[in-house]
């Protein structure tokens, strides 16, 4: 009798933590805020303030996703995540996005079950050394102690590289941006490589960034973008086309400041539907009608954000290059909103 | 359920017994148990499944085949960004036990010293002895590693500072040891007759050189032992012992000065070639931030341990060899420590396997054990993580249960035998 009750419950209790796959979209809405994973520390890209709040490229984006859904930017709640940790917390379902420089490879893609929404970062992998050494060019780097972040690609693309130059070399595995900076302004490594966004955002804390130099050659494609969970299509299109409603906002100059009266004004089909003047676009995704709007008003299209963390006026000082628009000669190309 | 079958079975059995009768309520009790146990696992393990089905993953341990894509600084067999992750796996377990066997063995020495001299009767010694084992045992020991790599960063000289006419910093003891501030170099042994390298299965190769000298070194010290065991049957059929000393000595070292000659061993010096010192043995910081943190720390332990042992042999013990004209360094390790030993030996093996254990706090200074291969960049670069933390937990499982197994064998060998 008891055993029989025992066996049913464990029955019963199995049963339920089996089916814990719902839809992130309901759970995100029942919390009241959305749970995003971001680096450590890595300034521009996302980093807590003066005043402790989270602020950064990437931060931005979970803001703007945040104020898609429930019109608030503040509705969100940051992870720090590792290089190692970023992966189990997001299939955990730790966090419900990850946004933290993200190389899109196909077995993060296909093997790890993740889905990457988009490319929000065009990037490379670089090396950054101290000036006094007089290196000009990776290829002199035979021998050389080179700092890296573990559980990164850029782990791979570095053995790769040395491997195929036939150069040797030192590596000196690290867990975050911290102990990497630690570490190489101490001299206890020569070099430090890593995307070239982050040694761009590593060399503008340093005291002297004059007394660093980074290295011409780029060894690799590094296309950072925020990514989901395989098996919740709707979460993902809602990442994704928050995403690229950053990016059309851009390219029509719907800005921060002129979101709102835009959509009174505009005379542009694709602007009036963007901004939920137009057409059912909201309830197809499952949002309000005015979700896009709320987004861009968050903190701004994507040439608004990349501007004010890591843009040319900003310490770190990195040129748009490959992250303008297509139409000024960039690769930032969005589907049409329609 | 079972029933007993004996020889004094009742001679009527009802179910009901099974909970009323006090013979056989305690088995109903356990098979109950038992059989609730089993069912938590089972469903543990079903719901695992399930849940890595949902998420479309199977268990797969294949990917121990494939190239592992990353580079490894320090390897005690060979090994490429083109090897296996098993084999890579197997690079992190030697790393692994490489510190654990230079931890417990620093940190048996100096946890034996520390706790000996607690109980010296000069108060000044005793007093920082105290004050040693308070401070290290009373911080976590992941703030002792990180504390340590960042001295040995913060205040050893980069190797650019050995350049030049004016170096600000300069190699010690003849220019054979480097100290800086990504480790330190000491002369590597060279034979320039080497015998080469003997291959294990094509797996790793072991050198023929080291091999021979051990052999040699092994060989001298059984032959002093028969020497010795001589002697003492001498002494005790005519009273007089012999002296052996010299015979003794010379037996462990000449023969393998013979080898070393014969092999021709010299020094390999490090030097300063581009970025790095190369040449000679390259003591990275890391291990040696891990290995120092980890080994002081354990001491603190392992001194209290020695204290309380030696403390727990009756000073009746003492005063009775005193008595008996035996002298007092003779006394310590004829009659304490031999009692001792029995009480510090058991929670000895505890500590030993504490620090193994918390060696796996490596990656904190980017020590490359196990840990951070198998369970780091493996588990990372593949994705699978209930495999590797699986393989991960069976490797410590099998270093604590060996290093346990030896210590078990070696404290029934000093345990009291009764009779």
């Amino acid at each position: 009798m008891r055993l029989k009750s025992l066996i049913a419950a464990t029955t019963v209790v199995g049963l339920s933590a089996g089916m814990s796959v719902a839809a992130t979209l309901d759970d995100v809405k029942a919390k009241g805020f959305i749970q995003c994973g971001v680096n450590t520390g890595l300034v521009g890209f996302a980093a807590p303030d003066a005043d402790g709040k989270w602020d950064g490229f990437d931060v931005d984006y979970c803001r703007a996703l945040a104020a898609a859904i429930f019109g608030d930017p503040d509705a969100v709640k940051f992870t720090p995540t590792t290089g190692k940790t970023r992966f189990t917390a997001l299939a955990s379902g730790e966090i419900d996005v990850l946004a933290r420089n993200t190389t899109w490879t196909f077995s993060r893609d296909v093997d790890l079950k993740f889905t990457f929404v988009g490319i929000n970062y065009y990037d490379g992998q670089g090396f950054m050394t101290h000036e006094s050494l007089g290196i000009n060019s990776a290829t002199e780097l035979d021998g050389a102690t080179v700092c890296i972040q573990t559980g990164t690609t850029t782990e791979l693309n570095l053995a790769d590289y040395f491997r195929a130059n036939g150069m040797s070399y030192e590596p000196v595995p690290i867990e975050t941006n911290a102990e990497a900076r630690e570490q190489f302004f101490a001299e206890a490594c020569d070099v430090y490589t890593t995307d070239r966004s982050g040694l761009a955002a590593t060399r503008a804390t340093a005291e002297d960034p004059n007394a660093l130099v980074v290295l011409p050659e780029i060894i690799s494609k590094e296309p950072l973008g925020p990514l989901v969970r395989h098996g919740d299509d709707q979460w993902a299109d809602i990442a994704r086309w928050v995403l690229n409603a950053l990016i059309i906002a851009e390219e029509k100059g719907i800005t921060q400041a002129n979101a709102k009266s835009m959509m009174g004004s505009t005379n542009d089909p694709e602007v009036a539907r963007l901004l939920g003047t137009e057409g059912e676009y909201g309830a197809m995704i499952g949002l309000s009608a005015d979700w896009a709007l709320h987004a861009i008003e968050a903190r701004g299209n994507y040439g608004e954000i990349f501007d004010r963390h890591i843009g040319p006026d900003t310490a770190i000082a990195l040129q748009r290059g490959e992250n303008a628009l297509y139409t000024e000669g960039g690769l930032l190309y969005a589907p049409p909103f329609r | 359920m079972r029933v007993q079958e004996g020889e004094k079975a009742p001679p009527v059995f009802r179910l009901s017994m099974l909970l009323n009768d006090k013979r056989y309520r305690s088995m109903t009790i356990q098979t109950v148990a038992l059989i609730g146990f089993m069912l938590l696992i089972a469903w543990l393990i079903s719901n695992t499944l399930q849940n890595l089905n949902a998420l479309g993953k199977d268990v797969n341990f294949s990917f121990l085949n494939q190239p592992s894509s990353y580079d490894i600084n320090q390897r005690l067999i060979e090994y490429d960004s083109r090897s296996s992750h098993l084999r890579a796996s197997i690079v992190g377990l030697l790393n692994t036990l490489l510190v654990a066997v230079l931890g417990c063995t620093l940190a048996t020495i100096v946890g034996v010293v520390i706790g000996v001299l607690r109980l010296s009767k000069n108060w000044v010694v005793a007093r920082l002895m105290t004050i040693y084992v308070e401070v290290f045992r009373n911080v976590p020991v992941l703030l002792w590693i990180v504390f340590f790599m960042a001295i040995l960063i913060g205040t050893l000289p980069k190797p650019r500072d050995f350049r030049g006419e004016d170096a600000t910093a300069s190699m010690m003891f003849g220019d054979s040891v480097a100290l800086t501030n990504r480790g330190i170099y000491v002369p590597e042994p060279l034979f320039s007759n080497s015998l080469g390298n003997l291959s294990v299965f094509g797996w790793f190769g072991i050198s023929i050189d080291l091999v021979l000298l051990l052999l040699v070194l092994f060989a001298g010290i059984f032959a002093a032992r028969r020497v010795r065991r001589r002697a003492m049957r001498v002494q005790s059929e005519t009273g007089k012992l012999p002296r052996t000393w010299p015979l003794r000595i010379a037996l462990i070292v000449v023969p393998p000065l013979v080898v070393l000659y014969y092999l021709g061993f010299h020094l390999g010096y490090p030097v300063l070639k581009g970025f790095n010192f190369s040449g000679g043995v390259y003591m990275r910081n890391s291990l040696i931030a891990l290995w120092l943190a980890l080994s002081f720390y354990t001491a603190a332990f392992i001194a209290e341990i020695v204290r309380a042992g030696i403390s727990a042999v009756s000073k009746g013990q003492t005063e009775a060899a005193f008595s008996l004209g035996i002298r007092p360094g003779l006394t310590m390790s004829l009659v304490i420590l031999p009692q001792a030993l029995r009480i510090i030996i058991p929670p000895l093996i505890s500590q030993f396997l504490n620090l193994t254990k918390n060696s796996s706090l490596a990656i904190a200074v980017g020590y490359m054990d196990v840990t951070g291969t198998l369970g780091g960049i493996t588990l990372n670069q593949t994705g699978r993580e209930l495999e590797t933390i699986l393989l991960l937990m069976l490797c410590y499982l099998f270093i604590s249960l060996s290093v346990s197994a030896v210590l078990n064998w070696y404290n029934g060998r000093v345990k009291l035998k009764e009779r």
